[in-house]
């Protein structure tokens, strides 16, 4: 990421599981970010997104999924990283560091093609980084971390037969703040 | 930084000091930096070298002094110590001075007295460093600038004391030797020699090896032997150093860890090269026997392999109920056998004549040849008469105990005074002439005495010369024993000593006895002896044992009361067999009683027809006695053929089998495990257990065609690497072999499997207990044992929870469960009605249920399908967890050449344009979107040739005022009821009054009403669409059955004023709508179309009451000339979904991926079809390019060789014998008639499943491509031209038509409806053609158009059409997958009749049941006229009797007003016939005194397939 990424960049952001329902904002797309200019070069979003889950079965625990995306030498759109991580399941503040990757070209033509043209190689869908299925077909290369910060709260998870945490609480709620380096 | 700095210039400051008093130092040039010449430079550094020299010479003590002298010669050399001080310790701890340092040195003061003791210890410690400095130089090294400063201040010191110092030493050097010497007292080398084996094992012990005790020692690792000795060598040196080695002398070791085969398989990186030996092959996957389970018509003929197993019948060779005479005859019997089978072999005989054979050779080679030959013949010649004495000894004693046993078994019968068994001895006598045979006796016994005498002989002289040579030994250690006496004499001294030694010397030789010599009369006394034993005597006559069974059994009132009792139990005890085949009973024989013989006869044969590999085969014997229950008696497994075993060549065996029940019964019969006697005091007991004989064949059965049906047996054993083979059992033999313990066991002999290796435990165990026999082997293997700890509930508890159970389900993606949301808390909120629907299809899956289909083939066929269909869809789903690189990663190809140009030039494009460009509707993918996301927008833009109302005839009285129609008392009341004026009335009414109404999921939107026939509504109606279950992803909305019904109505008004007076004051009006037709558009055609525009025929009934078509109007209208003179009406509508949805379609060509590897098809033709297809795509993407279909076993097959000229029903062909056009259309229609079943439906989209067309018959439903391969066969039988259209239609998309050349035309067929087009009929549904198939060839269209108007169908034009195969690649010839010829069924018309009696019922009960708040009244006579009309309407397919129809129904129902209208359906079930009936919306009328009439009529065609009219009107009387 540090190497490409003097130029500004968006990413995508995306929540989602195997949750019964939920309530909020499921996906959303940040604003464009530059790199600081102190030492450490790190892009800051700062993009919040807020969404509850509710369901009887941990079973698809909700996942959030971060597409980085940014302008590469010719300008031209690509994909930065894909990155995925569950949410905490325990209520409080949590920071999360998300290694993030990207699908590698088939072949060192192809690379080249794709470089040359903008266009990476790029999953179909981006939930392809939450679940296991099919990760077997493809390689990628990692490629920077992006910093997430969750502030979890539970509600009745006890009532459940979960028991996470010594308090009882509802709904899952994130606000983010990200950091990438 | 900083400090060096000022160091240096201290060290200068100190310098310029130091200069004042010492008067060599040329102080003056040195005032300045700048003064500072090169020359001086030179000196300067010249002078350091030699102070440096001398300073090392200096003594540790004088330089300290000098050191102390000069700290303390000046006050101001504090200062420059100071810093030096201050130096060293920022040195120590840092580079950079702390701050208080730094304070200090720009602030202090330097008078400080007290500076001067840590000065002193400072240079101390800074003398030691240069000391320590000049002594090893190994230290940590002082940094730089310390000894820049310590040169520069010993520069003065030595300038000061010159060259007192001086003392020159050699540099400290040890030889080389003498340093190995050095070494040599500290090092140890161990050497690389063998060590002797006597220091490794503690004395006087030899080396034990424990493999060759039999214990078990592992594989040792494997350590070079140089390296193995030098660490022996080494050990030994150590202390105790002998306990690191074993009892065998080697070093003690665990075996080696290193597995043969690494347990990581290898990774290969994409982008590097494979070696050429670790490519991975394709191998093609195995089908498991029994994968395609349900048969109709279609079987693997692969999965049918057969066994035969042939029981022919039993004998007990014991039996509980044996009485003592039978255990007699059984060992009589059994002697016999004994017997019998040995007089076959004639051993004796065969023996004998060799013997004799031998003589003489050994007699002529006595005489000519040398000795060598003589001894092996001697050798052979003996070998075999000691053979052949025990033959005959064998036989004698035979013969013997026959003969005792007979005499045995004659005296129980003597002493129980009745006989039990038929069995009889008879003795023939076989006199032989006394003299010659006493002559061959004595002959012989001469003979064999001679050469026993000749043997001895022989053996006297090998002992005799044994002897000599002994006796020579003897001798001459006697004479030396002499020799040393005589010696003994001389040196009397020695004489103890040499006594001790002599002692010692050894025992003395024994002297050797002479050999004796055989003596002749012994030796024959001998021979004859052994003679009489084995041998008849001569002049004996011979004894031939032959046993019958004449012996007449006593009958039962002649015998004592226990014996009775006996034959009595005898008599209530039968036997049968059971077949186990894989321990599962496959077959039984009968029951049948046993014999008063204990013979059972049962001469059953045993078809096996098998799926599974035979793994093992047994027979289990089951004893009923009386009414009780049965026992099983006793188990055998018979062997499983070889391969070679055919029936009829197969052998009858005798296969043995004994029970070890104990059995005691109060009769006669001896029992089983129980011990008896013969004599009478009840000694010499003995036991017998039950036991006996089955014989019977195994072997595998020959098919039809001659071929056996055996199962494969080479795969199994193909494939496995050898190098593997000899360490893992199960991939060895396969694991059936497992079963097999004797393959086991052959297989741990051959590989010389170490017994003692505990890796080896578990198999060893298992061959021995196989080998063993009878203990039981453990019938289970768990995998994790642990497993059981860890469960925290039992299973049983776990499948009882709802819960679970609901999770588990919705898990799998059972049908019921995909998409269930917000599965509940509490096991008690889960309602069992949740799983009913789900057991009840579970339930209802193998029960075939004839309630809602009419036809119980009807029914058996829809559940083939439903079965089919899961098949299908449990393939999909597997498919759809398999995934391939495409799937996931979105990845440009490689661009060609040209686009890489392009491309490139792209670039220096502006990326973010300020005028952007038009581009595509964006695409929504499936998964965002949620209910009332999309709409289907459908834009009804205009109609042709609607029907028109008729006028209302002559005939028809006059209505009454009040009742006539809305329209009519405007148009019609000038000129009213006059037939002459139809004309004009026609022109000024008001024809038709249509709308639309377009009804899809129950949502229902109109147009507004237009007028005429040819109204123009140009109206967009929005339809919500909702997905299955709230479930928006592809494959979901692929399977979507909905379908877009668009209906035209006619809207027609009534006057209901009851009253005339109010007439002019209000009006009262009904609005009735009459339908007219409908167009069906189902959803996934949309779907996957993504839009629909188009104008499309309108189906509209063959009659319409009240209605006609505006035929004579035509010519009036100038447009409609230029039409093609096609009949019906026509709407042109443009239909879409909003948002555009991507038809995902990667599932298929997965699936495709998937299935294209099962396949019968050769490799180098679906080569050549991948590449065809891929060249076709490449030049036109968007046309359809047939090569290979998946049938229905899921196999790939080529598409050709379906076409095949198949005989279509002979009824249909005898209609029209001179009329070809009608026998076609006829035969069109018929294949019409069967049902259709859209693939894309039933099976979501996955793939087409293409029949073939007799399945296709069998089914009755299918899709178009069926249905055109069908038509297409049939004309092709015909002898027409004919070939299969792949291309693109409205409404259906892809699919499939059918081309006839026919009198210098081209006709184009739909056979999903049987209507017929010509080339240039512009309303042809046909949008595009893509590919052309015939029965031998494919031709892809590669014209620039592809509409069935503007291309040329001439295939011989290579510049048109691309054909498959052509000269580089010739046709090879394949055959066709269809069968050779249709076989129909005849017509059952008594059936249909039935049928149409039943639809008629049911269809009558539902109109009732649409209108629960009126009275249904039924016009029992318009019903029969409707009833006579429909056969008629089957007759003409529908055509030319509408007006004869109109006028024979006005006449007979004249007070009527009638609207209503036949149906014409393929049947299939009863619910489209239902839903056709309630569309049409004849009920709806509420006019209170409505009548109604139905009538159904059913006609057969061969093959079941049933055409079905529905006529329903509505009659409203005329008052």
């Amino acid at each position: 990421m540090a190497a490409a990424a003097a130029t500004p960049t968006v990413f995508l952001l995306m929540v989602n599981g195997q949750i019964e329902s939920a309530q909020g904002l499921e996906e959303g797309i940040s604003q464009i970010t530059s790199k600081n200019r102190d030492a450490q070069q790190a892009l800051v979003w700062n993009f919040p997104i807020d969404i509850t889950f509710k369901s009887t079965n941990p079973s698809g625990w909700p996942q959030i999924v971060v597409s980085v995306y940014g302008p590469d030498l010719f300008g031209n759109d690509v994909v930065r990283g894909y990155g995925a991580v569950h949410v905490p399941f325990t209520p409080g503040s949590h920071r999360r560091t998300i290694p993030m990757f990207v699908p590698e070209s088939t072949s060192k033509l192809q690379k080249i093609t794709s470089w040359l043209m903008g266009r990476h190689p790029e999953f179909t869908d981006p939930k392809v980084v939450a679940q296991g299925e099919g990760r077997e077909v493809i390689t990628v290369r990692s490629q920077g971390f992006v910093t997430i910060s969750f502030n979890v709260v539970t509600k009745d998870m006890k009532k459940l037969g979960y028991d996470v945490s010594p308090s009882d609480m509802h709904s899952v709620s994130l606000t983010d703040g990200i950091h990438n380096h | 930084m900083n400090s060096l700095l000022l160091q240096t210039r201290n060290s200068r400051i100190a310098m310029k000091m130091r200069g004042v008093c010492l008067p060599p130092v040329p102080s003056t040039s040195r005032t300045s930096f700048a003064e500072f010449s090169v020359r001086e430079r030179m000196r300067e550094k010249l002078k350091a070298a030699r102070v440096r020299i001398f300073f090392f010479m200096q003594s540790e003590d004088e330089s300290r002094q000098m050191q102390e002298d000069e700290s303390q010669m000046s006050s101001r050399v504090k200062f420059r110590d100071s810093v030096k001080k201050l130096k060293q310790k920022s040195h120590v701890q840092t580079d950079f001075p702390s701050a208080e340092e730094a304070y200090n040195f720009f602030t202090f003061n330097f008078d400080l007295e007290p500076e001067n003791m840590k000065d002193e210890t400072k240079s101390k410690k800074k003398s030691e460093s240069n000391q320590e400095e000049e002594e090893g130089k190994e230290q940590e090294s002082i940094d730089e600038e310390d000894c820049l400063v310590n040169d520069r201040e010993d520069l003065f010191i030595m300038d000061q004391m010159a060259c007192d110092f001086l003392v020159v030493k050699p540099a400290d050097y040890k030889s080389y030797s003498e340093r190995l010497q050095k070494e040599r007292e500290i090092l140890f080398t161990p050497s690389i020699l063998t060590v002797p084996m006597s220091q490794k094992v503690p004395e006087n012990m030899q080396p034990r090896y424990l493999e060759d005790e039999g214990l078990y020692t592992g594989e040792r690792p494997i350590v070079s032997l140089s390296n193995q000795n030098i660490l022996e060598n080494r050990m030994l040196r150590q202390e105790q150093g002998k306990r690191w080695f074993g009892d065998d002398g080697k070093l003690l070791a665990l075996p080696s860890p290193i597995k043969q085969s690494s347990t990581r398989p290898p990774i290969f990186s994409l982008e590097e090269g494979i070696e050429p030996e670790l490519e991975t092959l394709y191998r093609k996957a195995m089908k498991p026997m029994h994968a395609n389970q349900y048969i109709v018509g279609s079987g693997d003929p692969q999965g049918q392999f057969q066994l035969d197993i042939d029981i022919s019948g039993l004998i007990f060779t014991h039996h509980p109920c044996f009485s003592r005479e039978h255990v007699l005859a059984a060992k009589l019997a059994q002697l016999y056998d004994q017997y019998l089978a040995r007089r076959q072999q004639n051993l004796t005989k065969l023996l004998t004549d060799k013997l004799h054979a031998l003589r003489n050779a050994v007699q002529s080679s006595l005489d000519n040849s040398g000795t060598n030959f003589k001894f092996i013949h001697i050798y052979i010649y003996r070998q075999t008469r000691r053979l052949r004495d025990a033959e005959q000894e064998k036989d004698r004693t035979l013969l013997k105990t026959i003969i005792k046993v007979w005499k045995e078994m004659k005296s129980l019968r003597d002493f129980q005074k009745f006989t039990n068994t038929p069995m009889k001895l008879y003795l023939r006598k076989e006199e032989v002439d006394q003299r010659s045979d006493k002559k061959i006796y004595e002959a012989e016994i001469q003979a064999e005495i001679n050469e026993l005498l000749e043997e001895y002989m022989e053996e006297y002289e090998k002992k005799m010369e044994e002897y000599k040579t002994e006796l020579q030994e003897w001798k001459s250690w006697k004479k030396a024993q002499k020799t040393k006496k005589k010696k003994k004499i001389k040196q009397s001294q020695d004489q103890e000593e040499e006594e001790a030694e002599n002692s010692e010397y050894g025992e003395e030789p024994v002297k050797p006895i002479p050999p004796k010599l055989a003596d002749s009369l012994e030796v024959e006394q001998q021979v004859r002896e052994k003679a009489i034993n084995i041998r008849r005597k001569p002049g004996e006559p011979v004894l031939i044992p032959e046993l019958s069974l004449t012996e007449s059994v006593t009958p039962n009132d002649l015998c004592p009361r226990a014996e009775v009792l006996r034959r009595e139990d005898v008599k209530k005890r039968s036997v049968f067999l059971k077949i186990l085949f894989n321990t599962k009973e496959v077959s039984r024989t009968i029951t049948r009683q046993i014999s008063s013989d204990f013979r059972v006869h049962f001469g059953q044969i045993f078809n096996l027809k098998i799926f599974n590999w035979p793994e093992s085969l047994k027979l289990q014997i089951y004893e009923t006695v009386g009414f009780s229950s049965t026992n099983l008696l006793a188990e055998m497994f018979i062997p499983v053929p070889e391969t070679t075993v055919l029936t009829g060549r197969a052998r009858t065996e005798e296969i043995e089998f004994s029970s070890n029940q104990r059995v005691m019964l109060d009769h006669e019969g001896v029992g089983s495990g129980v011990p008896f006697s013969f004599e009478a005091d009840g000694s010499n007991k003995i036991t017998l257990m039950t036991s006996g004989k089955v014989s019977n064949s195994v072997s595998w059965a020959i098919g039809e065609n001659g071929v056996p049906l055996i199962p494969l047996v080479s795969q199994q054993k193909t494939g496995i690497p050898s190098a593997l083979k000899n360490i893992d059992a199960v991939a060895s033999i396969g694991t059936s072999g497992l079963t097999d313990m004797k393959k086991l066991a052959k297989w741990a002999a051959e590989t010389k499997l170490d017994p003692n290796d505990p890796k080896n435990a578990d198999l060893m165990q298992l061959i021995m207990v196989a080998t063993s026999g009878d203990a039981c082997v453990p019938g289970f293997f768990r995998l994790e044992q642990l497993q059981q700890e860890f469960n925290f509930a039992l299973d049983e508890e776990l499948n009882r929870s709802k819960r679970f159970q609901l999770l588990q389900l919705r898990h799998r993606e059972v049908a019921e469960f995909r998409n269930y949301k917000q599965v509940p808390l509490l096991e008690r909120e889960i309602t069992e009605k949740l799983f009913e629907n789900y057991e009840k299809r579970l339930h209802e899956r193998d029960v075939i249920d004839s309630k809602d289909h009419l036809d119980a083939h009807r029914a058996l066929v829809a559940k083939y399908l439903q079965k089919v269909r899961e098949s299908v869809i449990n393939r999909f789903l597997t498919a759809k967890h398999h995934f391939l690189l495409s799937d996931l990663v979105n990845e440009e190809e490689v661009p060609s050449l040209g686009n890489l140009g392009l491309s490139l030039f792209k670039l220096a494009e502006p990326k973010r344009p300020l005028k952007p460009r038009r581009k595509e509707r964006k695409k929504v993918t499936a998964q965002k979107l949620s209910d009332g996301d999309i709409n289907l927008l459908v834009n009804i833009i205009r109609a042709y040739d609607i029907p028109v109302r008729k006028p209302v005839l002559s005939k028809l009285q006059q209505p009454s005022r009040s009742s006539r129609s809305f329209n009519e008392m405007f148009a019609a009341s000038p000129s009213p009821q006059s037939p002459t004026h139809s004309i004009d009335w026609t022109f000024n009414q008001v024809l038709v009054h249509p709308f639309v109404e377009v009804s899809f999921q129950r949502t229902v939107c109109r147009t507004t009403t237009a007028e005429g026939p040819n109204p123009n509504w140009n109206e967009e109606l929005e339809l919500p669409f909702r997905a299955p279950n709230g479930d928006y992803s592809t494959t979901s909305l692929q399977s979507v059955k909905d379908e877009v019904f668009i209906n035209i109505f006619d809207e027609v008004l009534y006057d209901v004023l009851e009253d005339d007076c109010e007439r002019g004051s209000g009006i009262h009006t009904r609005i009735e709508r009459h339908w007219l037709g409908s167009v069906r558009i189902p959803f996934s055609t949309i779907y996957f179309q993504t839009r629909i525009d188009g104008t499309f025929k309108i189906d509209i009934p063959p009659v319409l009451l009240g209605y006609s078509k505006e035929k004579n109007l035509g010519n009036e209208r100038g447009y409609d000339s230029v039409r093609s003179p096609s009949e019906g009406s026509y709407i042109t509508v443009f239909i879409t979904i909003e948002p555009q949805l991507i038809p995902g379609d990667p599932v298929r060509e997965k699936l495709y991926y998937l299935l294209k590897f099962d396949t019968q098809e050769d490799e180098k033709l679906l080569q050549a079809a991948e590449k065809y297809q891929a060249e076709c795509a490449l030049k036109f993407p968007s046309r359809q390019c047939l090569t290979t279909v998946v049938d229905i076993n899921g196999k790939t097959v080529f598409i050709t060789r379906y076409i095949k000229p198949l005989n279509p029903p002979q009824e249909l062909l005898n209609g029209h014998p001179n009329n070809s056009q009608a026998a076609a259309e006829l035969v069109a229609r018929y294949v019409s008639l069967i049902p259709f079943l859209p693939d894309s439906v039933s099976f979501a989209g996955i793939c087409d499943l293409w029949s073939t067309s007799d399945q296709f018959l069998d089914l009755l439903a299918g899709d178009e491509e069926e249905h055109a391969v069908l038509l297409c066969n049939y004309f092709l039988s015909m002898g027409k031209k004919a070939w299969l259209i792949i291309g693109n239609s409205i409404p259906e998309g892809t699919t499939a038509y059918v081309l006839t050349w026919e009198q210098n035309q081209y006709v184009i067929w739909n056979p999903s409806n049987g209507r017929c087009y010509g080339q240039f009929d512009t309303f042809c549904p046909l949008q595009s053609v893509g590919c052309l198939i015939s029965f031998d060839n494919i031709w892809f269209n590669i014209q620039q158009y592809d509409s069935p108007v503007r291309i040329n169908f001439d295939i011989s034009k290579p510049k048109f059409w691309k054909s498959f195969f052509s000269q580089s690649l010739p046709y090879p010839g394949l055959s066709s997958v269809q069968p050779e010829e249709l076989i129909y069924q005849h017509i059952d018309k008594a059936a249909a009749l039935e049928l149409q009696g039943r639809i008629e019922k049911i269809l009558k009960e539902k109109i009732m049941e649409w209108r629960p708040r009126h009275l249904t009244r039924w016009n029992r006579y318009c019903t029969s006229t409707l009833r006579h009309f429909l056969p008629l309407l089957e007759q003409f397919q529908g055509k030319a009797v509408e007006e004869d129809h109109q006028a024979e129904l006005q006449k007979q129902l004249g007070d009527y007003r009638v609207s209503g209208f036949p149906i014409h359906m393929p049947f299939s079930e009863v619910k489209p016939l239902i839903e056709a009936v309630h569309s049409t919306g004849v009920h709806t009328i509420d006019v209170s005194n409505a009548e109604f009439a139905l009538a159904v009529y059913v006609h057969a065609y061969p093959k079941n397939v049933l055409s079905v009219w529905i006529y329903i009107a509505s009659l409203v009387r005329n008052r």
